[in-house]
């Protein structure tokens, strides 16, 4: 009975992993070319307010996050182009106040909020069939997007001006792009939490820049590192007993640190080729 | 000779700051226009205008439809509009001058792809075709975005300060190569380098809020003087040219 449930756990993970490192990796590669992390952890940390409304109103937590997620992620826009707020401001604003929301909303609501602390630090037990069907639909949704705009999304993020000269969508391709982020982030929630979540879109692009600087060839190897990275964190964190974010990011920056090692040896290589 | 596009009683503005005011100007066919003017004057603004990213206020600009219109124009902005760092090759950026009049969903083709290799060709980038922009020296950027300004054949040419990139050993090959472009397309080049420009240009535009559009190259100082167009001079040695005293 024991070997049943460890099995189906472990597929859980895998399938977890593929899908989380899918969905990471290409939005993360955005994230990072683009230099929006300080945006994405904003974008969060908010939806962290929409985590607390759904347990005040009794509906999945993770609707009322990516309710929320989307919302601030165009509030910055909003406050930082309509309003002439400092766009770092904006964020830091609605990073707190999104947080403030969700901590009001779960103090009112009555009774335990049991799964709280899986929120806030991620945990592959609360992960149901639901969040892992929708992880998979994000990561056809996220393919199908980047490799039909490929160039489009490319040339707007490496030069905006320049892509307003023969485009009137750039706007529209920012604010859905930054949309599809902010929900690939509310749905890698549920396994590295609100806290540890940004280092997932972070660590394996930078892994992945350290051996390539082509946008494309970065997107496969962050997805490939991020692989690796989950779901042997994953394995790690069953076996030890230790919670599955905080192994996730840990085994991802030791690769980091290998990586960072391996590059300067080729490096050297090369040099003492020539 | 046929006209390109005609700015009418044209007026530009930021929120409530006019920027230019009633602009009257008509670029013809292979003209090469130098665009001087001091900075603040309004010189990008004028290039913002006739690439559509700013709408008048005032008066119109008409394209020539059969020979262009906003779309088809070859543009070369000052090098901080790109992001130097970003992950993308220096055939991927001379590319993405063809992505005018592709839709969103842009394929690159085959023959997208030969035309591309056969500009970097032209530009002497062929080994850094594969390279990312960050690994490149001043100079060689403002080639690879030549590169991208030319690519799609426009009958317009449109330089922010190509003197920003600086880069003396291929400052004169830059020139040159300039010459042979306007043999095809017509050229406007913004500087507020008066002694580069004077060398190359066939006309000259002062722009200071107001602009005044002179059909031959001999820039003068009464000239400068009588439009109010005071301009920062930067001497470079071997180019020819005429230095000004500044202007108040």
């Amino acid at each position: 009975m024991e070997n049943i449930f460890q099995y189906d756990f472990i597929i859980k993970g895998i399938i977890g992993a593929v899908f989380a490192s899918i969905t990471a990796g290409l939005a993360g590669t955005y994230v990072v070319s683009k230099r929006l992390v300080f945006l994405s952890g904003g974008i969060t940390h908010a939806s962290f307010g929409g985590i607390g409304l759904g347990y005040f109103l009794g509906i999945n937590p993770v609707i009322g996050a990516a309710v929320f997620g989307i919302m601030s992620a165009l509030g910055v826009e909003y406050l930082s182009v309509k309003q002439k707020i400092r766009e770092d401001s904006a964020i830091g604003i609605l990073w707190a106040f999104g947080m403030a929301i969700g901590i009001i909303f779960i103090y009112l609501t009555p009774g335990y909020t049991p799964n709280l602390m899986s929120y806030l630090f991620g945990s592959i037990l609360t992960v149901s069939n639901a969040d892992l069907i929708a992880l998979g639909i994000m990561s056809v949704i996220l393919i199908l997007y980047f490799s039909i705009f490929y160039r489009t999304i490319l040339y707007i993020s490496f030069d905006e001006v320049f892509a307003r000269t023969y485009s009137s969508y750039v706007d529209v391709f920012k604010y859905v792009t930054t949309s599809l982020i902010a929900l690939t982030i509310v749905l890698n929630i549920r396994m590295a939490g609100v806290i540890l979540v940004i280092s997932l879109l972070t660590i394996p692009p930078n892994i992945a820049m350290l051996f390539t600087k082509v946008y494309f060839k970065i997107v496969i190897w962050s997805v490939i590192a991020g692989f690796v990275g989950t779901s042997t964190g994953y394995v790690i964190s069953y076996f030890a007993g230790i919670p599955v974010g905080a192994t996730i990011i840990f085994t991802l920056v030791i690769i980091w640190v290998i990586a960072k090692v391996l590059s300067q040896l080729i490096l050297k290589l090369k040099i003492s080729k020539n | 000779m046929a006209y390109l596009f005609e700015m009418k009683l044209l007026s530009a503005s930021y929120g409530t700051t006019v920027v230019l005011k009633d602009i009257d100007l008509k670029v013809v066919e292979n003209d090469f226009i130098g665009v001087i003017g001091p900075n603040g004057g309004g010189k990008t603004t004028l290039l913002k205008v006739i690439l559509g990213l700013l709408k008048p206020v005032q008066g119109e600009i008409v394209f020539n439809k059969d020979l262009l219109n906003a779309n088809r124009i070859g543009y070369l902005p000052q090098i901080s509009t790109g992001d130097i760092n970003y992950p993308v090759t220096v055939s991927d950026i001379v590319l993405s001058g063809l992505m005018i009049g592709k839709g969103i969903i842009s394929r690159m083709t085959a023959s997208d792809r030969k035309k591309a290799a056969g500009v970097i060709y032209e530009l002497g980038l062929s080994e850094m075709a594969g390279v990312t922009i960050n690994e490149l020296s001043g100079g060689q950027m403002q080639r690879v975005f030549l590169g991208r300004a030319i690519i799609g054949d426009p009958k317009l040419l449109l330089l922010d300060e190509p003197g920003n990139f600086v880069d003396t050993t291929f400052e004169n090959d830059f020139y040159e190569k300039l010459r042979e472009l306007n043999k095809r397309m017509a050229i406007l080049m913004v500087s507020h380098d008066v002694g580069t420009i004077s060398a190359h240009i066939k006309s000259f535009a002062c722009v200071n809020r107001r602009l005044h559009y002179h059909a031959s190259p001999e820039i003068t100082n009464e000239d400068l003087l009588s439009y109010g167009c005071p301009v920062q001079v930067i001497s470079h040695g071997d180019i020819p040219h005429t230095v000004l005293k500044k202007h108040n």
